[in-house]
């Protein structure tokens, strides 16, 4: 199984990550629950989108406790590629696997629509199919999804590259209007320290058909895909 | 597996229970052995406790006689909640009969948790819509939320993964605060239920006027998806079968919410805040993956939500279906806290329980999925073979009653209906004469722009971004279309949905607008390329005592029983929700229509945006000089007058089936329905519906209808379709072999402009067309934070 894919209670987006990968890249994925103590002979991991235990207490709060969650910090921490998506990424911020955290939208609603992110990094394991400044067309979903850090820690983020995307408007411009959440300076997702992991709030498994809008996400995946055959 | 392993609970009385059953030692089915003694600490049933309960004189006659003896408080509670408006239908049963409910891929039809139809392949969609509008008056974060709680239940318990949600909304004017607060506060918790459990929300309505001001409808559907061998219905089958409570614990929220959905919104409302339940969506999404796993494992036999009346309706409804008889022990019950009441226990509404039925012997299995999804199941009772309903407190007989008699033994009343004189008055208004209604374009073009900043009609974007629309990534058309659609993966097809209802035409002529309410929805249908397949509806009525209200409520069933017929739209479950009255009166009747329909094709997919300036924009259907009950003429002040737009059943079925033919061909690049506003209105959201990339007009409107009415006149059965230059003659050709009067109109505009003249060329609208788009997309959102 190259892909795990883990499943907490209240994710949702679990199935939509294996239907990304299974159906529209041919890879093989499967799900790991969250109580296993192991993510088996897996290449890669995804934290997938959803409402881990219901977001209670915050987001992500709940799940870092989840056994499955030290098994995924080893793995990162021995280089294995780790994907966070939406409610993935609010976990590996919780678990301190990405720095940072995520906090309510500052519209204080739910966003759910189509917006754009520009690739601030085409060469990391989970970007490379993409151009630096392309701007992809991917869904939000989400209530909580401000990212926000210390000044020193953004600053660190910018200057090793580590911010993988950023929210832009039409024209590529990262603008107060075009930041759908508050993010600081705009980031909708980081690498960690390694390279290895990532997190995002959009959701690049809605834009892989055409059926579904846009096909923006493709490369996101194509790119993980590569770096495991790279890597094999 | 001994008899004591199959508790759930561990409870040692477990296995008492488990042997008496064991033994077969079922209660002679020759009725009570001895009848419930009164439990001490209940209250003395007394007139008026039986008064207070919303049971008439006559009806607790019926119920002596049913019972034979005077009923224990317990059962007392039992009877006033199923024969309750909302559980028992007593006064829209025999109108309810008169519906259609049958074709050939109908596979369940009204009276189990959800409707479900063939859609090919071997998949069945099973939907339903709910009201929740006496909750979301009061409180209307949970109120709404619950409601998307409980119909999502409603679906996933028949077998099918909920797949889509629809919403049709009516709130008063958005001036009042107190409206703003109900309205973010119904958006916010549909929201976060559905957004949580993970279903996208596809479509819907909403509507405002002053006729809901006091009492909001909110109306959820839900529509799911399953393996057509997957379905499953509520029914209590197997003498000795375990009963189990699974899910939520039970609290003492809502208590005899069934009944407070009974009566009339009072200033004493607010009091009630207690009967409103709170939702959990997380335990939903465990409840939810929990019980389709059931289902498919083959250990269950039955299983339902307890929804209205809690554990009293679910168990005895199951029971009615099989014919059975069941034994609960409500001791059994786990609770949220000590000293509850079997009455309590029985009438609670707390959320995210359900009551499943399994195979004796197969607790085990039952109970490791449950704990996989970390659920708590208890073995509660059994099923028996003597139609009994006969709870328990430990030892305690509390209640034994014939379970028809809960379930069937409702009395229901057809009443003589009046139509009330202010309608009539109303109804009798007409336009100036036409010689007087030539428009300026200064006041044609304000009067666009008042109708597309109209709330009713501007863009529900402020809505719907608040929903997740595209999780599951099936979603090929999300909100703000004519319908929502969504692929079936596996297949080419797609299944698409929407809900209408025009609650002004229902109020002057509640059969005309009924048949509309149908007709428009079939239209939104066939405007995507969708057949329509079926229909669920949801109707909202006022006090059924009152005479105008009756005749309303009768009115509107018979339209919409024809409608449903000429389009071959059975009804296949519903919701009825009366006495939605608040001291102002009572609501426009809205019988809400939930369609849906059938894409054979994804491919298909037709959608309301104009594509490219250049193509050609042709009007299906016909304009007539026809503007009473319109928005227009409400606008202008005279208020809600007139006869309703005329409708034409067979026109609408030639319509819907050219603009299939025409999505088929794939010969048209949008098309969109004339509704509500007109054909003004009709043309400018198909030019502004990319926020983005906004496309101009050049239309030229019909001639021999004034102004007034050729703009915004309601007119049915007519539609606005765009198409490439050439293929506009074959889509002529095409509407002409449906026997559709159509004609070309003009063209989508190159110049950023959107203009509209009179025949013969003189200009009646030329706007830029951002100032259009801003009117229809920033209406809502500066009302929400100007407010």
């Amino acid at each position: 199984m190259p892909v795990a894919i883990v499943t907490f209670p209240g994710s949702n987006c679990d199935y939509d990550c294996y239907k990304a990968l299974r159906d529209v890249l041919g890879v093989d994925a499967g799900f790991v629950w969250h109580r296993e103590t192991s993510v088996g002979d897996a290449d890669a991991v995804i934290l997938p989108g959803g409402f881990s235990y219901g977001d209670h207490l915050r987001a992500g709060a709940i799940a870092r406790f989840s056994p499955v969650m030290d098994a995924v910090a080893e793995f990162a921490g021995s280089g294995g590629l780790v994907l966070g998506i939406c409610n993935g990424f609010q976990i590996l911020c919780e678990a301190g696997l990405l720095p940072g955290a995520l906090v309510r939208n500052d519209t204080r609603r739910f966003r759910g629509e189509t917006v754009r992110v520009r690739v601030e990094n085409a060469t990391s394991p989970f970007t490379h199919a993409y151009e630096r400044g392309q701007v992809l067309r991917l869904p939000i979903a989400h209530g909580e999804g401000g990212y926000l850090a210390d000044e020193a820690t953004l600053d660190e983020l910018e200057t090793q590259g580590r911010v993988a995307f950023r929210y832009v408007d039409a024209a590529g411009r990262a603008t107060p209007e075009a930041n759908p959440n508050g993010s600081a300076r705009g980031i909708a997702g980081v690498l960690g320290a390694g390279g290895n992991v990532l997190g995002l709030m959009p959701h690049p498994e809605r834009a892989v058909e055409e059926l579904l809008g846009s096909t923006d996400g493709i490369g996101l995946f194509r790119s993980l895909v590569l770096s495991l055959a790279a890597a094999a | 597996m001994s008899e004591a392993g199959a508790s759930m609970a561990a409870d040692p009385r477990d296995a008492a229970l488990a042997e008496e059953n064991g033994r077969g030692r079922h209660p002679a089915a020759s009725g009570p052995r001895t009848p419930p003694e009164p439990r001490p600490g209940d209250p003395e049933v007394t007139p008026e406790l039986v008064a207070a309960h919303g049971l008439s004189e006559d009806e607790y006659r019926l119920v002596l006689d049913l019972v034979g003896r005077a009923p224990t408080y317990t059962e007392l509670g039992l009877f006033s909640a199923l024969w309750s408006e909302h559980c028992g239908y007593k006064n829209s049963k025999p109108l309810l009969r008169t519906l259609p409910t049958e074709a050939p891929w109908v596979l369940q039809g009204p009276g189990e948790n959800a409707g479900v139809i063939d859609i090919g392949d071997g998949i069945a969609a099973a939907f339903k819509i709910e009201s929740h509008n006496h909750p979301s008056a009061i409180e209307p974060y949970e109120g709404a939320a619950t409601g998307v709680g409980g119909i999502l239940r409603d679906v996933f318990t028949m077998g099918a993964r909920p797949v889509a949600l629809l919403d049709a909304l009516r709130f008063g004017p958005l001036e009042s605060a107190r409206v703003r607060y109900l309205f973010e506060g119904v958006v916010r918790g549909i929201g976060d239920y559905g957004n949580c459990v993970g279903v996208p929300n596809i479509g819907g309505e909403v509507h405002f006027d002053e006729a809901y001001e006091g009492n909001p409808l909110v109306n959820a559907m839900a529509i799911g998806l399953m393996k057509a061998e997957h379905l499953i219905r509520g029914e209590a089958a197997g003498p000795g079968n375990p009963i189990i409570a699974v899910g939520a614990r039970t609290g003492r929220d809502g208590i005899h919410g069934a009944t407070f959905a009974s009566e009339e919104l009072s200033e004493e409302a607010e009091r009630s805040r207690p009967q409103v339940q709170v939702g959990d969506p997380f335990t939903e999404k465990l409840l939810l993956e929990a019980s389709l796993e059931l289902i498919r494992s083959g250990h269950i036999v039955g299983i339902q939500d307890m929804g209205a009346a809690g554990l009293a309706s679910s168990s005895t409804e199951m029971a009615a279906r099989s014919g059975t008889g069941v034994d609960i022990d409500v001791s059994r019950v786990p609770v949220r806290e000590p000293g509850m009441t079997p009455y309590e226990i029985l009438l609670s509404e707390s959320q995210e329980r359900m009551l499943v039925v399994a195979l004796a012997g197969h607790e085990d299995e039952v109970r490791a999925i449950l704990e996989r999804w970390e659920l708590e199941a208890a073995v509660i009772g059994r099923v028996t073979d003597d139609g009994l309903y006969r709870v328990r407190e430990g030892e305690r007989v509390v209640a034994e009653l014939p379970g028809e008699a809960l379930v069937h033994g409702c009395p229901t009343y057809t009443r003589e209906g009046v139509e009330s004189e202010e309608v009539r008055r109303a109804r009798s208004w007409t336009p100036a004469d036409p010689s007087s209604r030539t428009l300026s374009r200064e006041r044609a073009e304000a009067a666009l722009l008042r109708l597309l900043g109209h709330p009713t009609i501007a863009s529900k974007a402020w809505v719907y971004r608040q929903f997740d629309s595209t999780v599951r990534t099936n979603t090929a058309l999300e909100p703000g279309g004519d319908a929502g659609v969504i692929r079936v993966r596996g297949t080419r097809r797609a299944l698409a949905a929407t809900t209408d209802c025009n609650g002004g035409y229902c109020w002057l002529r509640p059969r005309t607008g009924a048949m509309i309410a149908v007709a428009e929805a079939a239209r939104n249908l066939a405007c995507v390329g969708a057949r329509p397949r079926a229909v669920t509806n949801n109707l909202n009525f006022g006090n059924p005592t009152r005479p105008e209200i009756y005749f309303q409520m009768s009115e509107a069933v018979a339209g919409m029983a024809e409608a449903c017929r000429v389009f071959e739209t059975p009804v296949v479950s519903g919701n009825v929700s009366l006495y939605n009255e608040s001291p102002r009166g009572a609501v426009h009747p809205t019988p809400v229509i939930g369609m849906v329909g059938v894409l054979e094709d994804v491919a298909h997919l037709v959608r309301s945006a104009f594509q490219a300036p250049g193509d050609r924009l042709v009007l299906l259907g016909v304009s007539r000089d026809e503007l009473g009950g319109s928005l227009h003429v409400r606008l202008e002040g005279e208020g809600l007058v007139g006869e309703p737009p005329a409708v034409d059943l067979a026109g609408e079925r030639a319509l819907q089936e050219a603009l299939l033919a025409l999505a088929r061909e794939g010969l048209v690049r949008s098309a969109h329905d004339c509704s509500e506003g007109g054909l003004a209105v009709c043309l400018a959201e198909s030019a502004v519906a990319d926020r983005e990339a906004p496309l101009g007009v050049d239309v030229e409107l019909p001639a021999g209808v004034p102004d007034d009415a050729a703009l915004f006149g309601e007119t049915q059965g007519r539609a606005v379709v765009s198409c490439r230059a050439p293929a506009c003659a074959r889509v002529l050709e095409v509407a002409e072999a449906y026997g559709v009067p159509a004609a070309e109109i003009g063209s989508v505009g190159a110049a950023g402009r959107f203009v509209l003249g009179a025949p013969g060329g003189r200009a009646l609208v030329d706007l830029p067309i951002g100032e259009v788009a801003d009117a229809w997309h920033e209406a809502i959102p500066r009302i929400m934070a100007g407010g």
